[in-house]
């Protein structure tokens, strides 16, 4: 009962096994025990003798033992954040389209047909055949087959890697190419054995956590991306920042302010150089950087959101540490650059705040509600595909300018900016501004969100108007109050005086 | 130097915090007091049960409600830059 009950919180059994790993181990960290404990954790998860998802208990224990792994830090010496575990991968067929037993051997033989290459023969029963030699895999026979009979035999990770970073080693498991990963987490998401994961640093965040000794020696600042609006929806978001807090955050702070500051300057820097990409989503600005170089010059110069808030925080509270929790994964990249590095000090995902919640028994849904206000509708907007162009609209707006021709274009995903990107780089883009989101629907599509689907982009919306202030330039005004543009000299300052 | 620092996390935000700042920057230029104060803000001083906007002038803690800025200001900064 009590398993089916946090079942719901997530979409699939793979994010509900990785939660209780997370759990475990967090478990052990907040207790000081993990080392002694750390080979009981598969047990724990596993009990018993029967197996309940691979051959036999001693595989899932295996994997399990791999996963612990993960949740610890993963390997220090592989640079990306997205990492496979070798033998969680079921090695799924990959033979591409296939013409199954659903083959009735009919007579319009549209897969015939509509195949340009004449890669489709029947035999004696009139059965459809593919010659792979031939095939494309295009998948217009597929959609064309009235039964259906035609299928894909892809990998899901492959399938759902569209910038195409996975393939397979010679022991047929996924490997994933580090020069081409954007680190987006598609696959993560999509890979029904739960075989490739994101490191996690949750063990640094409880450690910052417990030597900051209850904030006294230096204070832990959460900040939260606008996407956990439609995250944890079995409880009060009020509820969910009052968690974050019995965590031991000593204040939780809304990444959709940054999006303020953000989309505000954005739009000035747009005016002025006169074409420009957003470079809020880490995916992206890793995808042009790798594919699409030339156009790299004209990524936005502003940090990201998140960024852009903890530079803030880091000025005006310090001492202090910054950890962001989003539903990001490529954040786990973002934070270890060197420009963004002296800002944010960690990050982790919605999931990973599950697992935290509950390693130290915090029960939101028991909790009072405390707020979470200092954006405007416009910067909590970030969160979906389409918020950025609408907020950059908003504050060309608010600047007072009427003679910019302002064209975006808004590509939801990664196909969607590799499209426009391509058409960019061949100068037949008709846009001045390119807002680019790896994940599909924006970032409530990340791979680190509990939940997924439909109802995300309204939850976001829904909170978007709850914010207190309604135009971007209320929401910043507050933080024009000390010289926030270079903040390090003047927290240097700060400490001399 | 006064430093005087008001609190912008989101209970106080929702308390007011931006009418605070408004109020103290207009009453700062209008008083020509710039080079002598000097205004900051912050994330969170940890009084959110508090009936007001957590302000801190000099290190002092105030709870102030934007209609009560102008009190704070003649009575405590005003002294102080003097």
């Amino acid at each position: 009962m009590d398993d089916i009950k946090k079942r719901r919180k997530f979409d699939t059994k793979v994010q509900y096994l990785q939660y209780k790993v997370l759990r475990e181990v967090a478990r052990g960290a907040w207790n000081g025990d993990l080392l002694e404990k750390i080979t009981d954790i598969p047990k724990t998860i596993i009990p018993g003798n029967v197996p309940t998802m691979r051959c036999c208990v001693y595989k899932e224990r295996a994997i399990i033992s791999e996963r612990v792994r993960l949740a610890m830090g993963g390997d220090r010496s592989n640079p990306n954040v997205i990492e496979v575990i070798d033998i969680a991968c079921d090695d799924c067929p990959a033979g591409g389209y296939e013409v199954t037993n659903a083959c009735r051997g009919c007579l319009a033989h549209r897969c015939e047909d509509v195949c340009r290459r004449n890669a489709i023969s029947f035999d004696h029963q009139q059965k459809a055949h593919i010659d792979k030699n031939l095939c494309v895999e295009c998948g217009q026979c597929a959609k064309v087959c009235p039964y259906s009979a035609i299928v894909s035999r892809r990998r899901p990770c492959e399938y759902a890697c569209k910038i195409k970073a996975i393939s397979m080693n010679e022991n047929k498991a996924a490997s994933i190419d580090n020069d081409k990963c954007i680190a987006c987490g598609a696959c993560v998401y999509q890979c029904p054995f739960g075989a490739i994961i994101d490191k996690s640093y949750i063990l640094d965040v409880i450690d910052m956590i417990k030597k900051s000794a209850g904030n006294t020696r230096y204070k832990m600042y959460a900040v939260v991306a606008p996407s956990i609006s439609s995250q944890f929806t079995y409880a009060k978001l009020g509820q969910v920042i009052t968690g974050i807090r019995r965590l031991g955050f000593f204040n939780v702070v809304e990444a959709a302010l940054g999006a303020d500051m953000v989309a505000y300057k954005e739009a000035a820097e747009l005016k002025e150089k006169g074409f420009l990409t957003s470079s809020c989503c880490p995916a992206f600005v890793d995808y042009i950087k790798k594919q699409f170089p030339d156009i790299a010059p004209h990524i936005s110069a502003n940090l990201s959101p998140a960024a852009t808030i903890a530079k803030y925080i880091k000025s005006t509270s310090a001492p202090c540490k910054v950890v962001f929790i989003g539903p990001c994964t490529a954040k786990k990249m973002e934070f270890q650059k060197p420009e963004v590095r002296p800002y944010i000090d960690s990050v982790i995902t919605f999931e990973e705040l599950q697992a935290l919640f509950d390693s130290r028994d915090v029960d939101i849904e028991t909790l009072s509600e405390s707020a979470l206000d200092n954006a405007s509708y416009f910067g909590r907007i970030f969160a979906r595909s389409g918020g950025i162009t609408d907020a950059v609209a908003q504050a060309i707006k608010e600047q007072g300018e009427t003679d910019f021709e302002y064209k975006p274009v808004t590509c939801d995903g990664i196909e969607a900016c590799r499209t426009a990107l391509l058409r960019k780089s061949k100068g037949v883009l008709d846009a001045n501004f390119i807002e680019g989101m790896a994940c599909v629907d924006g970032c409530i599509g990340g791979a680190g969100c509990l939940t997924h689907g439909e109802k995300n982009k309204r939850e976001v919306d829904a909170y978007g108007r709850l914010a207190l202030e309604k135009s971007i330039s209320d929401a910043i005004s507050v933080l024009n109050l000390s010289a926030a543009e270079d903040p390090i000299p003047a927290a240097v300052n700060e400490e001399k005086e | 130097m006064v430093k005087v620092t008001v609190c912008i996390g989101s209970s106080c935000h929702l308390k007011g915090s931006r009418q605070v700042v408004e109020e103290l920057q207009y009453l700062i230029n209008k008083h020509d007091l710039g080079d002598r104060v000097d205004l900051s803000g912050t994330f969170c001083m940890g009084k959110c049960g508090e009936d007001g906007v957590s302000v801190t002038v000099d290190g002092d803690y105030y709870a102030v409600k934007p209609e009560n800025v102008l009190d704070l200001f003649t009575d405590v900064i005003m002294k102080k830059a003097e």
